[in-house]
């Protein structure tokens, strides 16, 4: 019988890019040992990686010396991941729809949109002493019933 | 990110394997679209036949790179995307904006 107890596993790295394929090694492997299968793993990399890549950019600026702090739990049906950055935080709703005509050409601007097609729950919220938390959370066991439907 | 280019009389192929990602294809991409335009080049295929992975800083070199060769009166298309690609460019909406090709003839004969 599978353990159904919940695994988690945190790191916390520095602003720089090539550190995400340190997080995403950390999350892959925690999902791995939680008994997922890499179709169920692969688009919550996807999200993970998008969801550092802004977090380094836009959140802390790319300023090296800030850090991004990232917690993933898995259990059989969920796995939730926390990113949290140093920056001033920012309001996601004034962020423009880059799938609309006046958008399409904008070289950025596109990250948030692919975490919510491969995500069932994107939230960012704005910490009271400066950072911003980025929640994604993905459903387990559902690859087939979303097969046509995401990216 | 690794590349190879190849010029087919006036069209130039750019063929990327590996990772089109945020610090470091993006600009490796960047780079070879400028040194296409320096030499001359208004015809431009991208062949993804062999990108493993895409993020949205990738996509954005891309678009970044239609409208830098469409800006200087040339054309780009794009080849060989994966699934994967495929879908992000279909769910983005930019299978509006790029001209796509499953085969390198069917490209080619494009620009002619």
């Amino acid at each position: 019988m599978p353990d159904t107890k919940p695994v988690n596993a945190a790191i916390s790295i520095t602003s720089r890019f090539e550190n995400i394929e340190l997080a995403e090694r950390v999350v892959h492997d925690l999902m791995v040992s939680a008994g997922i299968g890499e179709e169920e793993i692969a688009p919550v990399i996807r999200a993970l990686w998008e969801g550092i890549a802004n977090a380094i950019r836009h959140g802390n600026g790319g300023d090296p010396d800030r850090r991004v702090e990232i917690e993933a739990t898995v259990s059989p049906a969920l796995v939730r991941v926390t990113i949290t950055d140093q920056g001033a935080g920012f309001d996601v709703a004034a962020v423009p729809d880059p799938t609309a005509a006046e958008n399409l050409l904008k070289p950025s601007g596109r990250g948030i949109f692919i975490m919510r097609q491969l995500m069932d729950r994107v939230e960012f919220s704005n910490l009271s002493g400066g950072g911003t938390v980025l929640l994604l959370e993905r459903r387990l066991g559902t690859t087939q019933e979303r097969e046509h439907h995401e990216v | 990110m690794k590349s190879e280019v190849i010029d087919r009389e006036d069209v130039r192929t750019i063929k990327l394997s590996g990772k089109i990602t945020i610090g470091a294809g993006d600009v490796t991409m960047r780079e070879l679209i400028h040194a296409a335009i320096d030499d001359g080049k208004k015809k431009i295929l991208i062949d993804l036949g062999d990108v493993k992975a895409v993020d949205s800083s990738g996509i954005g070199e891309l678009v970044a790179a239609y409208t830098t060769v469409a800006k200087n009166g040339g054309r780009l298309a794009l080849v060989h995307l994966s699934p994967k690609i495929n879908d992000i460019l279909q769910v983005t909406q930019l299978v509006t904006v790029f001209d796509i090709f499953d085969d390198e003839a069917s490209a080619l004969a494009s620009f002619s």
